[in-house]
């Protein structure tokens, strides 16, 4: 057999048993079902009928007497403002608001109560407003206007394409969470398999093997064996993730999936997620591997790797501008940008259609980084994995990739 | 086909690396024949890994020319060597046999073949037993020996070993110079590299020694040994030493004593003299000097 398909098998059996890539797959369902008992059972739980709550008023205006009966709460009439704070400190009621005589120009309502908070309770503010709005009003106009002033619009949203019909992307927090959460677990796969090419590199340098396997393979062989083998285990988690995201879409509950609207997971979105993850994963497998060879021990070649990490988090620290301007020149860029593009595009799919240009471009600079960096890195991989006892300096790392 | 068989294992010529400023290896050539056990010895750092390493391909030389079993080195030709480096290890988590068939085919070796080979091999050194163990749970000699069949089992008509006794007990070592000594008789041929001079003596049928990176000793053992005689011998006499023909100093440690001979007697002549003299003679030996002894006056030459 081959031996780049034999070191591949190797590696994706022994990462297949490795305990921390086990939780990590299993992290995101298991979670997830948890997330949806946890709910339902809150939702099991019966909460008490709120009591409705007294509230004291003091009119000084004269024309605030009806409806007197608010959701949950009750609203009691005190003569002056000394009764009122009497009922108030014997526990008659919760709280008392004062209309000033003047309130219908100044719009001032003072309001009394016992308690710290940190802002009036809305429930409190909505029904004062219900009531003083109720009571201007009654007489002026019919009761339908005086519930329009109430409620003036109920929103329905409708998102027309180019051709002037209704499209199936209507946007809202459902089409919104999903690129999102898928973002992050694109970052998250990535990281995990490219950071077990970086930890067993960082771990055959210090078991002393890696001279072994250079005697029998070339670096060449090592490094795409190495690197497919941890990126098909990651491609399984990816494939295993979405999988269970449709399933778990399935088990949840209405009252979430009303809240969320409409989830959909697209075949043109699992593709493209499975496209970005093996592209955005060779990507940093490779330049993981490079890593692994220069840092000394596993945990110096982890701190060199930051500075390949901190680009592809990039998309992270522009999600707003993204989000609010998915066809900017500078969302176009990080789509673009080789080291950020895995990530962009998954967000900005959520939000807009991205135009093919765009993506048969972003995944040609892609495969073009990845080309680029496997030469670079096999080049200077066995001169580095050789130095034992220290990382090499940064301008030491420039003389002998130069010199490679 | 017969002149194959000539063809040496090793031909290494003029091969120079250069660190920085540093010759680490400098103008090194020698071959290495087939079905013999070539030791490369030098103090630490005299550049015998480096070398090494050039012979595998691992690193670059900066020029002169290797030749391993006729030819470049090629990815196919790696097949055909085994190397134990100095710096070697093994995957912790994996068990023994595990560990040798895996690396076995790397080296080619389909995997039902080196199964068997792997427990035909455990079985030689004893440790049959311990084929399901994971690595990290045998002690380190264990370990050595694991790391030796690994450079074995498919196989190699060339073996390198880089201070193959390092960390063994001398109940392993023994072991392993007996495997040593059984590769030679199938006809491979072996590479000895070790800072160790005196433990290698008995095996080796060359050597080459090296010191800062330049060859200082080249040829058979046997001739270089007789180049560096002293030209004394060491007797335990219990009778009268002195006035002997061709002695020109007598040194006594005590227990026994060495007599200096000048350029002509021979030692045939001197020990003539002594049995004609009577008394017991418990011992008498032509002083050779071991391979440390040559070294240091080879070294204090150079200075």
């Amino acid at each position: 057999m081959n031996k780049t398909v034999l070191i591949l098998k190797h590696e994706f059996l022994q990462t297949l048993k490795r305990k921390s890539f086990i939780i990590m797959t299993l992290a995101f369902p298991v979670l997830g079902l948890l997330g949806i008992g946890v709910f339902q059972i809150i939702q099991g739980v019966e909460t008490p009928p709120a009591e409705a709550v007294s509230i004291g008023y003091v009119d000084e205006v004269g024309i605030f007497d009806g409806y007197r009966e608010q959701y949950q709460v009750e609203l009691t009439p005190f003569a002056t403002a000394e009764e009122a704070t009497d009922a108030l400190l014997d526990d008659e009621v919760s709280e008392y608001f004062v209309i000033p005589p003047d309130y219908v120009t100044s719009g001032a309502i003072y309001r009394f109560t016992l308690e710290r908070e940190l802002e009036p309770p809305d429930k409190t503010i909505a029904a004062i407003r219900d009531f003083l709005q109720s009571n201007l009003l009654e007489g002026q106009t019919t009761e339908e206007i005086t519930n329009r002033v109430k409620f003036p619009l109920a929103l329905y949203n409708t998102v027309l394409d180019e051709s002037g019909q209704p499209t199936d992307e209507q946007g809202g927090f459902g089409t919104l969470i999903l690129p999102y959460l898928f973002s992050i677990l694109l970052l998250m796969a990535i990281f995990t398999s490219s950071g077990f090419v970086l930890q067993g590199l960082g771990e055959e340098k210090e078991n002393r093997i890696m001279e072994i396997l250079l005697s029998s393979v070339s670096a060449r062989q090592l490094i795409t064996g190495k690197v497919l083998g941890l990126g098909a285990a990651g491609l399984m988690q990816m494939v295993f993730w979405l999988l269970s995201a449709r399933l778990l879409i399935e088990l949840l509950p209405t009252g979430i999936s009303e809240a969320i609207g409409t989830i959909e997971i697209s075949p043109s979105f699992v593709i493209l997620s499975l496209v970005y993850f093996l592209l955005g994963y060779l990507l940093f497998g490779v330049l993981m591997a490079g890593m692994g060879a220069i840092g000394a021990t596993a945990r110096e070649s982890q701190q060199l790797s930051m500075v390949i990490i901190l680009p592809a988090a990039l998309p992270f620290y522009a999600i707003y501008f993204i989000i609010e301007n998915p066809q900017h020149i500078i969302s176009l860029i990080l789509t673009l940008f080789p080291f950020s593009a895995p990530i962009t595009v998954i967000m900005r799919m959520g939000i807009s259609e991205i135009p093919a240009w765009q993506l048969a471009l972003s995944m040609a600079l892609l495969v073009a980084a990845i080309v680029g960096s496997l030469w670079l890195v096999a080049k200077v991989f066995r001169t580095f994995l050789l130095m034992y006892g220290k990382t090499p300096k940064l301008g030491e790392i420039i003389r002998l990739v130069r010199q490679a | 086909m017969k002149d194959l068989d000539f063809t040496p294992a090793v031909e290494v010529k003029s091969v120079v690396k250069i660190y920085g400023k540093r010759r680490v290896v400098n103008d090194v050539s020698f071959t290495v024949a087939q079905g013999e056990i070539f030791g490369l010895i030098g103090p630490n750092g005299a550049g015998k890994t480096t070398t090494i390493r050039m012979m595998m391909d691992i690193i670059k030389p900066d020029s002169g020319e290797i030749n391993i079993l006729g030819e470049h080195l090629n990815e196919a030709a790696k097949n055909g060597i085994g190397y134990l480096p100095e710096e070697r290890g093994l995957y912790k988590k994996i068990t023994v046999l595990h560990s040798l068939v895996y690396l076995a085919s790397l080296k080619g070796i389909p995997a039902h073949r080196a199964q068997s080979r792997a427990e035909e091999l455990l079985k030689r050194i004893d440790m049959l037993p311990h084929k399901n163990k994971k690595i990290e749970e045998l002690s380190r000699g264990m370990g050595q020996l694991i790391q030796f069949l690994v450079t074995i089992i498919h196989d190699p008509r060339l073996v390198i070993l880089d201070e193959p006794f390092a960390g063994l007990d001398p109940v392993n070592t023994e072991l392993l110079k007996e495997i040593i000594l059984e590769l030679r008789s199938q006809g491979k041929a072996i590479i000895l590299s070790t800072h160790r001079m005196n433990e290698v003596e008995a095996l080796c049928d060359r050597v080459l020694m090296i010191d800062v990176g330049r060859s200082v000793l080249y040829g058979k053992l046997t001739e270089i040994k007789t180049k560096y005689r002293n030209n004394s011998v060491f007797v335990e006499f219990d009778g009268e030493l002195g006035g002997l023909a061709g002695v020109v100093d007598v040194k006594d440690y005590g227990q026994y004593t060495e007599l200096f001979l000048d350029g002509e007697a021979t030692p045939q002549q001197v020990l003539k003299q002594l049995v004609s003299r009577g008394g017991s003679l418990n011992r008498f030996e032509v002083s050779t000097p071991s391979l440390n002894e040559i070294f240091i006056q080879v070294a204090a030459k150079k200075q």
